[in-house]
């Protein structure tokens, strides 16, 4: 068999490597800036734009679409080429996936301050965003089912099916929840109403969890982990068993969001009976994952890449933990409203998003730049002052959370309420705000050293923009040599 | 609540399509080998150009200097 010689793109990888860190700080601040206003609620007072109902769009939307969504395109761009041992299906495709998805933040940066909004909860872009969105997203899809089309591997590797569920059921929920009836050029009504638009923006909204900060990153947790402990993973037979498992029952869990509100009771129990199923696909990912460094925990003490790996890995274990739990009626009638949700989501965000962004951008950028990493200190450092961060982030928004839930449901003996003022619980939870503000403060400036770290490790390496790799051609099974082997039923 | 239906139509179908990929990949062989995958993706099939290894090792040898001046 003749062995073929190939270039892999690493130019299309950089450019969203450099467009994750840049919005990541963006984001980032914006959500900090907001963590601020919870201290000082008059600091941006007489500027429509920068009020907080504006900004917080804003936040939720740079980090989630523009900060993790680069980081899965340069996740996915790296590995998909390398998992199929083919260059991307075409250059043309990856550049419009590239700068359209750029220009769909810029506008969502420019409408969301403006006060363009549709108001559904992370799909609040409007309209002919929505489209641009839609269409980008299909290129996407285009160029990475064209590469699985001209692969050179037979076998599909566990993380390029993560891969393809994404980009299935991300599609299907976009197009789904936003269709809405314009009005004008920037605005909209959605073509559901009343509880059946909570219904179908809390399927959407679940599922953007799910198949945006989730499955693409079980994706690249399946690939960068094993490749950074230079590990198999611990066992390939649970990643298939649990990608599987994980996509069919991910769907049908959105109604938790709805508890106890107009949603039939036999759709909130639905949803209640899926979410606490979710918990053994999870925890199947990630046992996986961590079992993968058995052997190598030494390797964790001096290797940053591993150590973000590792809280990343473990903070999905606990987010995915506490869901099922706040999605049980009882547990949801503590947290719902309070800031326990905020916690949550972001140990699911800061810590796994995050850090398993921050190793794999450690892990790339020596290997494209053909160098080593300019600073293991400021790595390790890095690592450090983002651990505290979350630390400091989360912890006090569980002590919040339960404060505002026990002051809220305090009953004098007439049935009025004790604490009949909402700014009564605000005002008892100001010390926690300010350690999330600390703790924000903190990660922020682990990023930034991180952003340092990457620019001088790239302004002492040489970048290889295609690089040359060779591998078999794939060659099909004929017909006869399969001849005589049935289906076989376990 | 006549959105539900177009939910579940939306969703199963998804899943049904889902399913149909699972069915087929089974049968192309795909779960057969649930070892090697795991171990073949550990190979890096880059080539490294004649020349190279040199200036790698000179980089590593500022870097290490650089780490003790710290
Ligand atoms: C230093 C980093 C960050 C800070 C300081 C920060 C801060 C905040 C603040 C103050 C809020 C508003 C909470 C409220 O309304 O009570 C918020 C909401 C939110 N943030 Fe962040 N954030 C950060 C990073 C992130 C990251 C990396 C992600 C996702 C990948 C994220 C996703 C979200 C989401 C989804 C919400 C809305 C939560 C909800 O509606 O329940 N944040 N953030
Ligand atoms: C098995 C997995 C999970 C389940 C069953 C689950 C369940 C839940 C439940 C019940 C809520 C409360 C909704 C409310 O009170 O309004 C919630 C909120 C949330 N969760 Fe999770 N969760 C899971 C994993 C995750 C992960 C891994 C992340 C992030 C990376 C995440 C992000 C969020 C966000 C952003 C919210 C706030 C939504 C909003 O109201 O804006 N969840 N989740």
């Amino acid at each position: 068999m003749e062995i073929e010689q190939f270039r892999y793109d690493n130019k299309i990888v950089q450019k969203f490597l450099y467009a994750t860190m840049l919005w990541g700080v963006v984001g980032m601040l914006v959500g900090l800036l907001l963590a601020f206003m919870f201290l000082f609620p008059n600091i941006t007072d007489g500027i429509s734009w920068l009020s907080f109902g504006r900004l917080r769009p804003l936040h939720t939307n740079a980090v989630i679409f523009a900060f993790v969504g680069n980081a899965i395109f340069a996740g996915v761009y790296y590995s998909l080429q390398r998992l199929l041992k083919t260059r991307m299906f075409s250059d043309a495709l990856s550049s419009i996936n590239f700068w359209g998805w750029q220009l769909i933040i810029v506008a969502a940066a420019l409408t969301l301050p403006l006060g363009y909004t549709t108001s559904k909860e992370y799909a609040e872009l409007e309209w002919p965003i929505d489209l641009a969105i839609a269409v980008v997203w299909v290129v996407f899809g285009w160029n990475m089912i064209g590469t699985i089309l001209k692969r050179r591997q037979r076998h599909l590797y566990v993380a390029v099916w993560f891969y393809l569920a994404t980009f299935v059921t991300v599609a299907v929920l976009h197009i789904f929840n936003s269709l809405e009836l314009p009005v004008g050029a920037l605005k909209s009504y959605s073509v559901y109403a009343g509880v059946q638009d909570a219904l179908v923006q809390w399927w959407y909204g679940h599922n953007a969890v799910a198949f945006f900060l989730t499955t693409p990153f079980l994706g690249l947790m399946y690939y960068f982990v094993p490749k950074a402990a230079n590990r198999p993973v611990y066992s390939y037979r649970l990643s298939i068993v649990h990608f599987w498992s994980l996509i069919f029952i991910y769907i049908w869990a959105g109604p938790h969001h709805l508890l106890y509100s107009a949603l039939p009771d036999w759709a909130q129990n639905l949803g209640v009976v899926f979410s606490v199923m979710l918990i053994a696909p999870s925890w199947g990912g990630m046992i996986n994952g961590l079992l993968t460094l058995r052997g190598v925990w030494d390797k964790v003490r001096s290797d940053a890449t591993l150590k973000f790996m590792v809280v990343a890995i473990t903070g999905y274990g606990m987010a995915t933990f506490e869901g099922p739990m706040l999605s049980l009626k009882n547990v949801h009638a503590i947290a719902h409203f309070s800031d326990w949700i905020i916690a949550h989501e972001h140990v699911g965000a800061l810590a796994r998003n995050g850090f398993l962004t921050f190793g794999m951008i450690y892990l790339l950028v020596p290997k494209m730049f053909k160098t080593t990493l300019y600073s293991k200190g400021l790595a390790n450092f890095h690592f450090w002052i983002g651990t505290l961060g979350i630390v400091l982030y989360a912890l006090p928004m569980y002590v919040a959370g339960f404060t505002q839930a026990l002051m809220w449901k305090e009953f004098n003996p007439d049935g009025s309420l004790v604490y009949g003022n909402f700014l009564e619980t605000v005002s008892q939870i100001i010390p926690m705000y300010w350690m999330r503000a600390i703790g924000g403060s903190l990660y922020i400036l682990g990023m930034l050293i991180m952003v340092y770290n990457v620019v001088v490790t790239i302004r002492k390496g040489s970048s290889v923009e295609d690089e040359l790799a060779e591998a078999a051609p794939h060659t099909r099974v004929t017909k006869r040599r399969l001849d005589g082997e049935n289906f076989h039923n376990w | 609540m006549s959105v539900i239906y177009v939910l579940l139509t939306i969703s199963i179908s998804v899943a049904v399509v889902f399913f149909m990929a699972f069915i087929r990949s089974v049968r192309a062989g795909q779960y057969d080998d649930a070892y090697t995958p795991s171990v073949r993706m550990l190979f890096e099939d880059e080539l490294v150009p004649p020349g190279k290894e040199n200036t790698k090792v000179k980089t590593e040898g500022e870097n290490q200097n650089k780490d003790t001046n710290q």
